[in-house]
């Protein structure tokens, strides 16, 4: 009795092994021990800002490129990419950190409302339908996509304005919001020496006197900032400046002269109200430092 | 500008349905069973009816409110729904206590776990009987005889129902017009064939549900016992007796048809309906349970995201 | 039994207010604005600028490709400017604004009462005066009818349908064409049964108008081939492949043209129109739009220039009131809701509904309660609720397997859905997306 129980066990377990270590060889798949290497450093967070179907995407294409120069992790940053240029002997491109931006300053009061929406509150669905509730048919919609797209909770719309706010510290840049806007507002850029940075805050492309009536604090395309700067970092097209982050100097003289403050900047010390001729120079200099 | 235009999509206009009018009409649909449990069984029905409601409405205002945190949506009735179906599962002598841990169930257990109405897997109603038939089984099988509105309740007189007295092989069982009108031993709601047919008529003139489930679930009974009553009439019952007895009618018509837990297409509803037959059937032939109907349903509602996957709507065109 | 299509379907109220109201016509507006696109693909490009002096019927625009469509000017005056205008679209479009000075028309242009019925040309000639009027669609699509009449190679059309059904609530701006306009019709529909060579047409009229039905099955004893058949009522008919279901039992598979069942689908409209391109000269400056709904006083039907902006139509059917809450170009079951009454009636407005604030806002949206009424009445045959899912989460595998491209948009999953979710809103943004992936991949 026992030995039968005994036989027939250990059968069943001697033939179960046979067979299992027959079919590990038989659909054993090779991948490179790199691959999980690299992996491991990633955070992990899958969220396909890199332009890879999440990290273990990416870790492949780390591991089988030439170089790491195209390839930046945006959550990880820099101190990720080197590590992972440390594991695989390859090279790392020093990117520059960059951060999303906002490029409309359409809030309630400087963007009167003309219609009212009552659709599903979705901006991929109001904009297929219409401009938008204002007058201007480029601005913020304000629905959200693109807070429901970041998965940091780094993009939040703000109740006072109407319009969405990038919390600086949870922004990986890793794009998701730029992808969700069907308005193109957001913008990666660089994120600047302290995380100083400016920017024009508006994508109307309406005629000046078109874009100021739908909005007071919209780019009018005036030419004053293009003539102001000495770098030749804003150019106009289509009535509205663009502000190169390559370029710009962030000398802040730009932002002095944009007749409805659609120019933004971001983390500067108070200007100084009384002496506007001087303070933009002392600016410079500090920032030349910083550069 | 005059005032401000309002904008949305197409289309601009809505049939006005609404949950609460499906909810209510089948509350409605429901009317005529009660009126007969209610002669019937008497003082039991109301008091097991009542406290069934108010404890599911309760719980759900009080789950929605203070663990979800949201706004809650007891006026839509589904709620009332659940306690009303719960209730006419029961016998009617059930004590107070007893089927207000059977609401609990239903609602905490069988639909806000879930995350409310439109996410649940299981049939509320059925999830709380069948979690009372298996947590008391002695207080749910033991079902008061019918009188003429007696106003005794949890000491009243009881005896076998109809699909017990099969079980256990006895051989007079209650002639078909006392069936049909309901005089006979079982749950609230399950005993008049008459009244639960008129709701299932009101249902399909308002067009809250289609034929397709309880037809599909009836027919099959209806073959699958016939069969085995034409291979041995002696130790099998009369399929006209399957019909009318026990919680048939009352599970094809008022919980099979349950939107939330049942397919969405014609072919997965008669699948589903033919399943809920079959597994009734099998219960009750061979089973050591006299009653199948409620876990024939909750088997199938398991399975209703499967049959959803496979049996589509019929495409325009074809595929 | 009347002839329906058999999958799905819905029965809105009728509320056809402005039934039985004659076509009258309304004055001519000072200044017209004629966007260059009203129709389906490329815009026209103009050949005229600013300053120059038109007449009605003057060419503005050309066709800007293969599928576009000719633009004319619908009065005499001057071009005032060519500018960005907002149109149904809700977006600023290019448009010619023409400052209106008398009522002159192109010499070629007949512009007698006098029924014509012969038509000696050949069927290419035919084709080619229907592009040189600029004939889109008139029933709301606005698709070139010259490309629907090229048949692509390889395929033969059997049996023209006309599309008389006017299933959309509240419009009547077919029903009047037909009841008044009988004869003008029926020369159309011969006319396009010679333009594409085919010997049998059949005109589907919806039962609620036995009216035009009678007018005519009587009329159309003498011409040869044409069949008046009434269908039952049920909405979304008047769709093209939903017409052609009810009228030969034929359903065009997924992704396929009307034609791949030998059918050619036409409006009434676009027939009446083409009568006149034909037979008078006259291009497509003018059509019949009906104004209607509870927010004005006097429901109408006007035979209205195009450009002519929706709050002068408005006015001509007595106003609007304070409490006007939506202003739709079209049926209310498909029609857009427009952002101001200074938009233009373009080819396409078959209809202007103005609703009051009450009727115009949407109920509360619930939890979906899976109750299957939106796969019960889509004529697709689809499952709008999954669909809707698929494009909430940006499953886009997921809505392509459930054949999302097929949605014809009609609507009715909305109108019915208990839980009144907006069902056809994400619908619509997914179908879009997913039909962008596939373009995607071919290329």
């Amino acid at each position: 009795m026992i030995l039968i129980a005994i036989i027939t066990l250990g059968g069943i377990g001697i033939i179960s092994s046979g067979l299992l270590y027959l079919a590990s060889r038989k659909f054993e798949v090779y991948e490179n021990p790199l691959i999980a290497q690299v992996q491991e450093i990633l955070p992990a967070a899958n969220c396909g800002g890199c332009g890879y179907p999440g990290c273990a995407g990416f870790a492949d294409a780390c591991v089988n490129a030439p170089s790491l120069e195209d390839l930046l992790c945006p959550v990880g940053g820099a101190a990720v990419m080197s590590r992972v240029a440390g594991i695989l002997g390859k090279d790392t491109a020093g990117a520059d950190p960059k951060i999303a931006v906002v490029r409309c300053n359409g809030n309630c009061e400087a963007r009167p409302h003309v219609n009212q929406y009552d659709g599903a509150g979705n901006c991929a669905i109001a904009s297929s339908l219409y401009g938008g509730e204002t007058g201007c048919s480029y601005g913020c919609l304000g629905y959200g996509d693109c807070a429901a797209a970041c998965t940091f909770g780094a993009i939040i719309i703000n109740s006072s304005t109407g319009l969405p706010e990038v919390i600086e510290d949870k922004c990986t840049s890793c794009g998701a919001c730029v992808k969700a806007c069907p308005k193109n507002i957001i913008e990666l850029r660089k994120k600047g020496p302290k995380s100083r940075r400016i920017f024009v805050s508006c994508v109307n492309r309406d005629k000046g006197g078109v874009a100021r009536k739908s909005c007071s604090n919209a780019c009018i395309g005036c030419n004053k900032c293009e003539k102001e700067c000495k770098f030749e970092a804003i150019t106009i097209t289509d009535n509205l400046a663009y502000i190169s982050s390559q370029k710009c100097r962030l000398c802040r003289k730009c932002t002095a002269v944009c007749p409805t403050n659609a120019i933004h900047e971001l983390n500067f010390a108070p200007r100084k109200e009384t002496s506007l001729e001087d303070s933009p120079k002392t600016d410079e200099k500090t920032n030349q430092k910083n550069i | 500008m005059e005032n401000k235009l309002i904008i949305s999509p197409s289309p601009h206009i809505h049939g006005g349905d609404s949950i609460s009018k499906n909810m209510y009409g089948v509350l409605i649909a429901l009317v005529p069973v009660f009126l007969v449990s209610l002669y019937y069984f008497g003082l039991g029905a109301l008091i097991v009816t009542a406290v069934s409601v108010l404890s599911c409405v309760l719980f759900e205002y009080l789950i929605q409110r203070f663990v979800l945190k949201k706004e809650p949506s007891v006026g839509d009735g589904s709620a009332i729904l659940t306690g009303v179906l719960l209730a006419f599962n029961l016998p009617s002598n059930l004590p107070v206590w007893i089927i207000i841990i059977g609401s609990l169930a239903a609602i905490g257990i069988g639909k806000m776990s879930f995350g409310g109405l439109g996410n649940n897997i299981f049939n509320p109603a059925l999830a709380g009987r069948v979690f009372l038939l298996i947590s008391f089984p002695a207080q749910m099988t033991t079902w008061p005889l019918p009188g003429k509105l007696p106003m005794d309740y949890i000491d009243s007189v009881t005896g076998a129902t109809t699909l017990s007295m099969i079980n256990e092989g006895v051989a007079r069982l209650p002639s078909f017009a006392d069936m049909l009108l309901g005089n006979m031993g079982g749950s609230l709601g399950e005993v008049s064939a008459a009244a639960l047919l008129l709701g299932f008529a009101y249902l399909l003139v308002r067009r809250i549900i289609t034929w397709h489930i309880p037809v599909a679930i009836i027919v099959t009974v209806f073959a699958l016992t016939g069969i085995m009553y034409l291979i041995d009439p002696l130790s099998y019952a009369d399929p006209v007796v399957h019909l009318l007895s026990g919680g048939l009618l009352l599970g094809a018509i008022f919980m099979a048809t349950d939107y939330v837990t049942s397919p969405m297409s014609r072919d997965g509803m008669i699948v589903y309906g033919v399943g809920i037959g079959l597994l009734t059937s099998v219960i009750r032939l061979f089973g050591s349970y006299p009653e199948g109907v409620s876990f024939a349903i909750l088997i199938m509602n398991a399975l209703t995201p499967i049959i959803n996957t496979y049996f589509k709507p019929k495409h325009f065109g074809g595929r | 039994m009347l002839k329906t299509f058999r999958i799905g379907g819905i029965h809105p109220p009728g509320n056809k207010l402005s039934a039985g109201k004659k076509i009258t016509s309304i004055p001519v507006p000072r200044q017209v604005i004629i966007p260059l696109g009203q129709h389906i693909g490329a815009p026209a490009q103009a050949v005229v600028k600013k300053g120059d002096q038109v007449k009605a019927g003057t060419l503005l625009g050309e066709s800007g490709g293969f599928v576009s469509a000719n633009i004319h000017s619908s009065v005499s005056g001057k071009v005032n400017k060519i500018d960005n205008a907002v149109d149904a679209s809700g977006y600023k479009r290019p448009a010619i604004y023409i400052d209106a000075e008398g009522d002159e028309w192109e010499d070629t242009i007949d512009r007698s009462e006098t029924l014509v019925r012969e038509c000696s040309i050949s069927s290419q000639e035919i084709i080619d005066k229907i592009a040189q009027a600029g004939i889109v669609g008139l029933g709301g699509a606005t698709f070139p009818t010259q490309v629907k009449l090229t048949p692509p190679a390889g395929l033969r059309p059997e049996i023209l349908i006309i599309n008389g059904v006017e299933c959309e609530p509240y419009l009547t701006s077919d029903h009047s064409l037909m009841i008044e306009k009988g004869e003008q019709v029926l020369t159309g529909v011969t006319i396009l049964m010679k333009a594409i060579s085919v010997d049998k047409a059949v005109i589907g009229i919806e039962n609620n108008k036995p009216d035009a039905i009678i007018h005519l099955k009587d009329l159309a004893k003498r011409y040869t081939g044409i069949e008046i058949t009434p269908l039952k009522v049920q909405y979304p008919q008047g769709g093209e492949k939903q017409l052609i279901d009810a009228v030969v039992r034929r359903q065009v598979k997924s992704g396929a043209l009307p034609i791949s069942v030998g059918a050619v689908v036409h409006n009434v409209g676009t027939a009446y129109a083409v009568y006149e391109a034909v037979q008078k000269n006259k291009p497509l400056i003018e059509r019949v739009v009906t104004v209607t709904g509870k927010g004005v006083a006097n429901p109408s039907n006007f035979m209205v220039r195009i450009g002519t902006p929706v709050r002068d139509l408005i006015e001509a059917a007595g106003g609007m009131s304070e409490n006007t809450g939506k202003i739709i170009g079209g049926g209310p079951m498909m029609g857009k809701a427009l952002t101001s009454a200074d938009i233009p009636v373009t080819k396409g407005s078959s209809g202007i509904l103005v609703f009051s604030k009450e009727e115009s806002l949407r109920k509360p949206v619930h939890n979906c309660i899976r109750c299957a009424k939106c796969v019960q009445v889509c004529p697709m045959g689809l499952n709008p609720t999954l669909l809707m899912n698929a494009t909430e989460f940006a499953n886009w595998e997921l809505a392509e397997k459930n054949y999302i491209v097929d949605c014809i948009e009609c609507g009715s999953c909305s109108f019915t859905c208990p839980a009144c979710r907006p069902l056809l809103d994400y619908i619509r943004s997914g179908k879009g997306k997913v039909m962008g992936i596939i373009r995607a991949r071919k290329s």
